[in-house]
């Protein structure tokens, strides 16, 4: 299914431990990493522990793939009474995408720390990011609803810090850094009362078995207002508009490592457990949730397309340009979700993938030129191109693929959303998807003609050539949006067999167009 | 089945309802204080008298952790950080109340109508307390073999829920050293040593010699009440965490009163770091060798190699998971002790900066060190 | 009835409760006072749960032996078939697993409060102020001329 099955060379007795392990190795390393005498050591550690786990991702991808759900009782006790991890090929896709950029993200983050943080803290950080990362995989394995709360908390807590940390070089990183906490865990406490409510109405923690008791109700009104509240809380982690305004201001302050990190996988966890509720919890069939989804998240999803790709066109700065466009990209994903259909889903999934390879590209070469430019303004990007050729191609390479040029991974996300949305008959919806890439081509034509086509500045551009540790994880990304631009086999395969996971069991009822 | 609803009856829901009401008077006064010292009192006493209500409740061991955790050391930070910072916050214009007014109002509107549909309180046949958690209270003794069903529970039924808490308090500490620093500040300066806190408390405290003799016995006291917490856990209300905020509030003790200087050459905060990770590591170690030993991830049976298990529990004994379940609490113990302490030294060791600066307050552009 | 009127109010006041924290921390704009609504928000979470687990005449669920003299103490104040339909071993016990979901999000709790008072103290050494109407005005008064550009050497 994703051609790296040759990986899956464990022994069998090794490849059963792999949900606990894909887990346990990151935080084990990240002990390690805080005892670590130097910033080498940690660096390796960090490298080490993100590419065991991305190796057992692959060990847990091809298992779900060769024998259909796997089920992991922590502790030895069967659901409900134990915490389940339950692995499918939802949950593989996004273990497989947050250990991959997780392991592009340790190698990158050597070189981008030594710049921007000073070294008696390396180790720290590397301990804060092994945290995070054993956190979100966590978040999208386990089959507990409350554990998903604890992993939610685990995944933030380190990277609230970790962006403040980037005050050193612009101290707007600290309000922005507690505006996240904030909001971080407003949205975590509204998930734990929904939890709460789901638990007073079923009695029971586990998902399947939550999703296995509601039909045998007699009243919906707490499990009604415990999915608002759950779906409110993750919509706040997911940067859902208009709960978004946390992100901008987080990703454009926070270090790079981080950014590049979190750009490609934060919300992403936080969109992985609406999905999970929506399908498996609640199986897709329930008529207040067809409703929720035509008449709240769909319209939320457009307006947050549009006008945060308003914003991007005219910010002044970067990264934050980038920021905005992560908003909205989110939206383009919910809206495929809210069509409920399979097709939907999938290309949702699709796009979620690509995004993360392209946003990761993009943040990790402006991350690169961060090393010798301490400013974001675009401005000063000027002539970028001839100073920084590699970096720069690249960036442009993965800025393509945000627009959804031909040939880029970006194009064929594209291209199956707009198709997902007319096969729903939600024709508008497609449209909204051309408007806000016209809005696109402005903002990335301004980054291009800044960077390619303006003349430096006098005394030569400050952006330098970034060191082969970034440029090697950075092309490789760029390579990646071109290859998945040429043949998608692969994220194709991931999103299809994914959406087929949740959306396979469910007999859908086709939701109305608003 | 016939039989009477003992609700009325019981005593303790008289009791709660004193306390609901006073813990809603307490909020009151929080919403409208604007002195900050005066919100962070009141914020300790709502934390204290909802531990009443949680001991009302039956929830020992939880108002047991809202007694330490948030009227402890809850307080003691919010208390650090007023010192760090300003003394009362500004006043909020009416204009700005009326979304977050909606927004609430809103909100709570939609939890009372579901509230409605929830079986009523105190209800032992409501689906949250006649399913699982009644499970728990069948199986708890035969299958893990300790009286205290919540211990139980917490450590080995959903024992990685705890793996995860202890992570979090991990986090939290890597969170605050990376913020604050390791409290070096105050050792790095000879001049400073001595105001390593609040200068005025220490001189004020050079007066108090009773003080110092009554902490010199108080603190092995605390230390062995923290043991005694930590160990008694599995048969009355304690544990892990408990035992670990209680050291660490004894550790706090010692540097409130004999300056931080001294803490931190007894128990340095490298110490503290390796402390925090360890304990982490000693948990998740458990759980590694579980597997090894066959079994699943902090399945504590297979604690040791099964035929060792076989003889050192017998027919129905449970020595894995005893043990097991010691284990992992003394690692719960050494991350939040360590991890509470690193993060007191985070914000004490910033206040001798802050104290030299506070006379001339004004922005400073500086990003910190 | 007369119970559900009795005991109704339980969940009333939690809730009022939860959302007057709520209230404070989206009406300040004080870092601290933020910090504060937050606890107490998440604290009033933890009300809610431990409401849920409450069993009527039950105790705390620490198993014993109801042939004790606690035991029976206990049961004498109960309906004998009560006790024999919800009790474990003729001993009604509250529900354990709302205890141990809140001891963890306690400890969460404490965790957060602790990061986010730690980044305040950041934000009042690097504004001089933790009020956020104060951070906007200094930010945007340094947007206007140059941004806060390169500050030397990364530093703590």
């Amino acid at each position: 299914m994703i051609g790296l099955e040759f990986l899956n060379i464990a022994p069998q007795r090794f490849a059963e431990q792999a949900p606990a392990l894909v887990v346990v190795g990151p935080l084990i390393a990240a002990c390690a990493a805080v005892l670590a005498p130097g910033r080498r050591w940690a660096w390796f550690l960090c490298v080490g522990a993100s590419a065991f786990a991305f190796w057992m991702a692959v060990v847990l991808a091809s298992e779900v793939a060769r024998q259909g759900v796997i089920s992991y009782a922590m502790g030895g006790f069967p659901a409900p009474l134990g915490i389940e991890f339950r692995v499918d090929a939802l949950s593989a896709m996004f273990a497989l995408l947050i250990s991959g950029m997780a392991v592009l993200t340790a190698v990158f983050s050597g070189e981008s720390l030594e710049t921007e943080i000073m070294s008696s803290k390396h180790p720290l950080m590397q301990g804060g990011f092994l945290t995070c990362l054993a956190g979100l995989l966590g978040l999208v394995l386990t089959g507990d609803a409350f554990n998903a709360f604890v992993f939610l908390e685990i995944s933030s807590i380190g990277v609230y810090a970790m962006i403040a940390m980037g005050g050193a070089r612009d101290r707007r990183a600290y309000p922005a850094a507690f505006n996240y906490l904030i909001m971080g865990t407003i949205g975590a406490t509204f998930y734990l009362i929904g939890v709460g409510f789901l638990y007073a109405a079923t009695g029971t923690l586990n998902m399947a078995d939550i999703a296995a008791r509601i039909p045998t109700l007699t009243s919906d009104r707490s499990i009604e207002v415990g999915l608002a509240f759950i779906l409110i809380g993750l919509a706040l982690k997911a940067a859902v508009f208009p709960l978004h305004q946390w992100l901008p201001a987080a990703y454009s302050h926070a270090p790079s490592m981080i950014v590049v990190f979190l750009s490609a996988t934060a919300t992403k966890a936080s969109v992985y457990l609406i999905i999970r509720y929506l399908s498996t919890v609640f199986a897709f069939d329930w008529q207040v949730e067809t409703a929720f989804m035509a008449f709240v998240l769909a319209p939320l999803s457009v307006a947050g397309i549009l006008i945060c790709s308003m914003q991007a066109a005219v910010d002044p700065e970067i990264r934050r340009i980038l920021a905005y466009s992560s908003v909205a990209q989110v939206g383009y994903m919910t809206l495929a979700i809210a069509t409920a259909t399979s097709a939907g889903v999938s290309a949702a999934l699709f796009h979620l993938f690509n995004h993360g390879v392209m946003k990761a590209a993009l943040f990790m070469a402006i991350g690169g030129a961060a090393i010798h430019l301490k400013s974001q303004r675009l401005s000063d990007f000027a002539g970028a191109a001839k100073s920084a050729p590699w970096t720069m191609t690249a960036f442009g390479i993965a800025a393509l693929s945000l627009l959804g040029a031909p040939l880029t991974a970006g194009f064929l996300s594209k291209l199956r959303l707009i198709q997902s949305l007319v096969a729903a008959d939600w024709g508008w919806a497609a449209a909204v998807i051309g408007l806000s890439s016209l809005i696109g081509v402005f903002y990335v034509g301004r980054i291009f003609e800044v960077v390619f086509f303006r003349s430096e500045p006098e005394g030569g551009s400050a952006v330098r050539e970034a060191p082969v540790s970034i440029l090697l994880p950075l092309w490789l990304l760029a390579i990646a949006n071109i290859w998945f631009g040429i043949d998608a086999t692969i994220p194709l395969g991931l999103a299809e067999s994914a959406a087929g996971a949740v959306m396979g069991a469910t007999t859908l009822s086709p939701a109305g167009a608003p | 089945m016939e039989w009477t609803a003992p609700l009325l009856a019981d005593p303790s829901l008289l009791f709660g309802a004193a306390l609901l009401v006073m813990l809603a008077a307490i909020l009151c006064a929080i919403v409208v204080s604007r002195k900050l010292l005066t919100s962070v009192a009141l914020t300790g006493l709502f934390t204290l008298v909802a531990a009443l209500w949680y001991i009302a409740m039956d929830a020992p061991d939880v108002a047991f952790t809202e007694a330490v955790v948030g009227g402890g050391v809850s307080t003691l930070i919010l208390l650090g950080s007023i010192l760090l910072t300003r003394e009362s916050a500004e006043p909020v214009s009416p204009s700005r109340m009326v979304f977050p007014a909606i927004a609430v109002i809103l909100a709570g509107v939609a939890i009372l109508y579901a509230v409605g549909s929830i079986p009523g309180f105190g209800d032992p046949a409501s689906p949250a307390n006649a399913s699982v958690g009644r499970d728990y209270l069948e199986r708890t003794y035969k299958e893990v073999g300790i009286p205290n069903v919540v211990s139980a529970v917490l450590a080995s039924y959903r024992g990685f829920d705890t793996l995860g808490e202890t992570t979090v308090v991990f986090a939290a500490a890597v969170g605050v050293m990376l913020l604050l620093g390791f409290g070096e500040r105050a050792l790095g300066d000879p001049a400073r040593r001595h105001e390593a806190l609040n200068p005025d408390l220490v001189e004020e405290i050079d007066h108090h010699v009773v003080l110092r003799v009554a902490t010199k016995i108080m603190i092995p006291l605390m230390f062995l009440f923290g043991l005694y917490v930590l160990f008694h856990g599995e048969v009355g209300a304690g544990g892990g965490f408990q035992a670990g905020v209680i050291l660490a509030i004894a550790l706090i003790v010692h540097a409130l009163v004999f300056g931080l200087s001294e803490t931190m050459r007894a128990f340095p905060a490298a110490a503290m770091r390796a402390g925090a990770s360890a304990g982490v590591l000693i948990y998740a170690g458990v759980g590694v060798i579980n597997m090894l030993n066959g079994g699943a991830f902090l399945d504590y049976d297979f604690l040791f190699p099964p035929p060792l298990e076989q003889a050192l529990s017998g027919p129905d004994g449970h020595a894995g998971q005893h043990y097991g379940i010691i284990a992992i609490e003394i690692g719960v113990t050494a991350t939040v002790a360590s991890g509470i302490t690193a993060i007191f030294y985070g914000f004490a060791g910033r206040a001798p900066d802050i104290a030299s600066r506070g006379a001339s307050r004004g922005p400073e552009s500086g990003g910190g060190s | 009835m007369i119970d559900a009127l009795a005991t109704g109010y339980v969940y009333a006041i939690i809730v009022a409760m939860m959302m007057a924290s709520l209230f404070v921390l989206l009406t300040t704009g004080n870092l601290i006072r933020k910090m504060i609504g937050l606890s107490l928000f998440q604290t009033t979470a933890g009300l809610f749960y431990i409401a849920l687990s409450k069993v009527g005449g039950g105790t705390a669920p620490i198993i014993i032996d109801a042939e004790s003299a606690v035991g029976q103490a206990r049961a004498a104040r109960l309906d004998p078939a009560y006790v024999e339909h919800f009790g474990v071993d003729g001993v009604v016990y509250g529900n354990p697993l709302p205890h141990v979901l809140i001891l963890t999000a306690i400890v969460v709790g404490v965790a957060t409060l602790s990061v986010g008072l730690a980044i305040a103290v950041r934000v009042r050494e690097a504004y001089g102020d933790t009020e956020l109407d104060a951070v906007r005005r200094a930010d945007a008064a340094a947007s206007e001329p140059e941004p806060p550009g390169p500050r030397g050497r990364p530093n703590a």
